[in-house]
């Protein structure tokens, strides 16, 4: 039995211990919102906020996460899409399939709690997750967006 | 996104080449007439026709045909409904009909498929008609009931009034009324430039479930029961499961069944995915390689260069004597371009959830066509049409790689047969993504040109050698003499869908068809790709051995040819090609192509460094697709294409060895991200009269763009995609 802080909530799960974190919070505690794309932490999809920091879920064993580390998926950046990131990108229009979003809101969230006002070498530099679409020149919109709204990254 | 129905085909012949391809979509025919089947559940609210639903609290549902999968396509198609419906913009809501639906009431919604940047335009006038119709019985509903004439009420934002007597109710109200009255035969449709929501750059509605995880793509789906699957397909196109030893997994944990799934892969079945995928991976197989297993890059590359010489070609384009005019020539240019495979890469791998018994087969799954899907569903179910079903769940991404062949849709169904009843979920891993794609196909191309001693383009001659994505996957497709129309999209010597934008006054194009046994697909931009680097690139090259400048040189081609030419000078304009010069170390480059049935053109800012590596600076695309349903997307999808585009121009490629495809995951198949996203100016400039799509037509400019402004840079021609592959650092 493990036991995962994830999302404010304490869930108990059974899982292999090289489970990967990614499919243990898809599968076993049921928030599909986190996305698998590659597996080998080069695509972001999967990008989760382990004590604040963006970390790529699919290649953390889930035996790797300590007691009391917290685990922050998409579903719970905010309650209600009022994170300043979920509000910039709704204004924007920034997802076309929408599939990395998830990921991408994710590494956003985590680079402002750190860097309230990155410069754009800074988000080009520090957001590398793929998008197929091609949202990128949104995604630094959003980020900009997000980053005048004065408010930054919590969870 | 992609595919593409051949303008020199009827679509009767399209669906009748099909049918006899693909063993799948004849049921658009099969069932032509055939009695009703009860599908699906009855809707909650009545709708007022096929198109729309009122529900009592005034929302407005509005049925869905084609697949989103990121183009926006979804909210373009509502709003045209809601323009012609007169409904409140912000009370629309939408749902996809099922195929089986489509299919028991007559194919009442028209084609699902969702490609070839077809999904506004060839919807254009049908889903406006249904808006109009379901206006029309709303209004004669109220009209009724009122007693008076119908043509005395007006209609605004869901409310019906009636001006001199005061009256008003609302769509909700009459709905279920409207529902009965009688369909109207004719309906006048609004002239565009009276539009208040198509035309307008409206938010898109399925925008805030994708920034909190709400959204459910077939990935997520989850049903009671269910099982996942993960499977290995053989690696070897053509080859087979010699042998398995299911015993070696049969007592991990989660592990269910191990099935073998048709005769070349393997499949385990387990409580969860990743149970699943760490049994298949552990799962002793023995492969029968087959036929291909010594196929490689450098044998097909051979068998392409073969063709660009052989005598037999199939004619795409011809005009005068090209090879008269070469022989007679001042100068003869000449060059080999070639092209390779390229994988869709969709964010979202390929998946399906089937569920099967002897009397019926329920598949969920992310589809560009679902009634494509359901064929292969029902084929593999060994049912049937009637006794399936294929719900549509939104799509991670479907570039073309989830339209005209449903393999993972037949596997998923395979493996739900030895489970019957149970729900089972396949999930591919990236790895089976990559190596078991619809490729790209891969083309050569030698260019020959001639000029006279005033440096005219006298003559051209394009070969084309290599695959034809129809004889890969759509025989039936293919024109009656063998010829593959696709290959030549961009190159047509007329028509509305991809036509030449220049006049040569002896021109051939023609196509020497190798089909290696990789399989092909269509890829997003599908051939206008290879043809734009193809045409662009070269007569960047035929310009600059004249002496003249790129764009000079292309204008005297295009006197009769003002809508290749109007996006062309817009990008030439807007970037100061004639009255500015770019910033020290920078180059420019540009590029026009017409394809989709719309016309695009690029303009190019680049820097290359000393040790070779491109950097794209700076874009700028114009695109003419005679009317413009939401500017905001269609921007989206212009500064998509580049990132697209781009991936493939600058790192796009599968290599085989062994007959085996050697990038496996995005470490070996890298693809463009943000640092190296340049910024994007669309000039949107609709002409009227006609609509083409855009979805697709601007990757094809931004690879040839990029490459003639790298030539500008450092004086080096890349003639072979992707970029990496040539040594571009300074001497």
């Amino acid at each position: 039995m493990i036991r995962l802080n994830v999302n404010g909530s304490v869930r108990e799960v059974e899982a292999e211990p090289d489970t990967p974190l990614l499919w243990v919070i898809r599968e076993q505690v049921g928030l599909t919102g986190t996305k698998y794309g590659c597996g080998i932490a080069q695509c972001g999809a999967c990008t989760v906020h382990l004590d604040g920091q963006a970390v790529r879920s699919c290649s953390l064993p889930v035996s790797s996460i300590e007691p009391g580390q917290k685990i922050v998926t998409i579903e719970g950046l905010s309650p209600d899409r009022s994170h300043p990131v979920q509000k910039a990108w709704a204004e924007l229009d920034v997802p076309q399939c929408g599939f990395c979003q998830s990921g991408m809101i994710m590494a956003a969230a985590a680079l402002l709690a750190q860097k309230p006002k990155p410069s754009e070498a800074e988000i080009r530099q520090e957001i590398t997750n793929i998008c197929r679409c091609g949202t990128y020149n949104r995604v630094l919109a959003g980020i900009n967006l997000a980053a005048q709204g004065g408010e930054t990254g919590r969870g | 996104m992609t595919s593409t129905a051949s303008p020199a085909l009827s679509r009767r012949f399209f669906l009748a080449g099909s049918a006899a391809a693909a063993g799948g979509l004849a049921l658009g025919f099969d069932l032509s007439g055939a009695p009703a089947a009860a599908q699906g559940a009855a809707p909650a609210t009545p709708e007022v026709n096929a198109w729309v639903v009122v529900r009592p609290d005034e929302t407005v549902v509005i049925r869905i045909a084609r697949s989103e999968m990121g183009q926006g396509t979804l909210t373009g198609l509502a709003q045209l409904v809601a323009e012609e419906l007169g409904c409140d913009w912000s009370k629309v809501t939408t749902e996809y009909p099922t195929p089986g639906q489509n299919l028991a009431r007559g194919r009442v919604w028209g084609d699902f498929s969702t490609g070839g940047s077809r999904g506004i335009r060839e919807s254009y006038v049908a889903v406006r008609q249904g808006g109009a119709a379901a206006r029309t019985m709303l209004v004669a509903a109220a009209a009724q009931e009122w007693g008076v004439p119908a043509g005395e009420c007006r209609v605004e934002k869901g409310v019906i009034s009636h001006p001199s007597s005061g009256r008003s109710t609302t769509f909700g109200k009459v709905a279920a009324a409207a529902g009965r009255m009688e369909p109207p035969k004719d309906v006048a449709l609004k002239d565009p430039k009276d539009w208040i929501i198509a035309g307008k750059p409206v938010q898109r509605l399925d925008t805030v479930e994708k920034t909190d995880g709400s959204q459910v793509y077939g990935i997520d789906l989850k049903l009671p029961g269910m099982l996942n699957a993960a499977i290995r397909d053989c690696p070897v196109v053509g080859g087979t499961v010699k042998s398995v030893d299911a015993s070696a997994v049969e007592k991990m944990p989660g592990v269910r069944k191990v099935v073998r799934v048709g005769d070349s892969a393997v499949a385990v079945v387990a409580d969860t995915f990743w149970r699943a995928k760490t049994a298949v991976d552990a799962l002793p197989v023995v492969w029968d390689e087959g036929p291909n297993a010594k196929v490689s890059s450098e044998t097909i590359a051979a068998m392409l260069k073969e063709g660009l010489d052989a005598p037999d070609a199939f004619v795409g384009n011809k005009a005068g004597d090209a090879a008269a005019a070469l022989k007679g020539a001042a100068k003869v240019v000449e060059a080999t371009y070639a092209y390779p495979f390229q994988n869709h890469a969709t964010m979202e791998p390929m998946n399906a959830t089937a569920r099967w018994t002897p009397e019926r087969c329920e598949v969920w799954t992310p589809t560009q066509n679902g009634e494509a899907a359901l064929a292969a569903a029902a084929e593999a179910a060994g049912l049937s049409p009637r006794q399936c079903d294929v719900t549509k769940i939104h799509l991670g991404g479907g570039f073309g790689r989830r339209g005209a062949t449903h393999d993972w849709v037949r596997q998923a169904v395979l493996i739900a047969r030895e489970l019957p009843g149970t729900p089972v979920k396949l999930i591919w891993t990236r790895e089976e993504d990559m190596t078991h794609g619809r490729y790209h196909p891969v083309t050569q191309c030698r260019m020959r040109a001639a000029l006279d001693e005033s440096g005219n383009l006298t003559g051209l001659h394009m070969r084309i050698s290599g695959q034809s994505i129809l004889a890969g996957i759509l025989p039936g497709r293919l024109a009656s003499d063998g010829k593959d129309p696709v290959t030549f999209q961009g190159l047509n010597p007329g028509g509305a869908e991809a036509a030449i934008g220049y006049t040569i006054p002896n021109l051939l194009i023609d196509h020497a068809m190798r089909n290696p046994p990789i399989v092909p697909g269509f890829w997003r931009g599908v051939n206008t790709n290879p043809n734009a680097i193809y045409l662009e690139c070269f007569l960047d090259e035929v310009a600059h051995a004249a002496g003249q400048d790129p764009l000079a040189f292309r204008r005297k081609l295009m006197a009769k040819h003002p809508k290749h030419l109007g996006v062309l000078n817009a990008v030439a304009e807007r970037i100061g090609w004639e009255t500015s010069k770019p910033p020290a170390g920078v180059h420019r480059g540009i590029a026009q192509i017409m394809g989709f049935g719309s016309y695009v053109a690029a303009a190019a800012e680049v820097s290359v460094s000393d040790d070779g590596k491109i950097k794209v600076h700076r874009i700028v695309a114009a695109t003419d697709p005679g009317v413009a349903i939401n500017p905001q997307q269609i921007e989206a999808q212009v500064a998509g294409s580049f990132v697209y585009g781009l991936s493939a121009a600058l790192y796009g490629e599968c290599t085989v060895k062994d007959g085996r495809i050697e990038q496996t995951n995005f470490d070996s198949y890298p693809v463009l991200r943000l640092d190296e996203m340049p910024a994007v100016e669309a000039i949107l400039m609709p002409s009227g009269g006609f609509i083409g799509g855009v979805g697709e037509p601007t990757i094809a400019v931004a690879a040839p763009a990029v490459l003639n402004a790298v030539f500008a840079a450092t004086g080096k021609r890349v003639r072979q995609i992707p970029a990496s592959r040539t040594d571009l650092k300074r001497a």
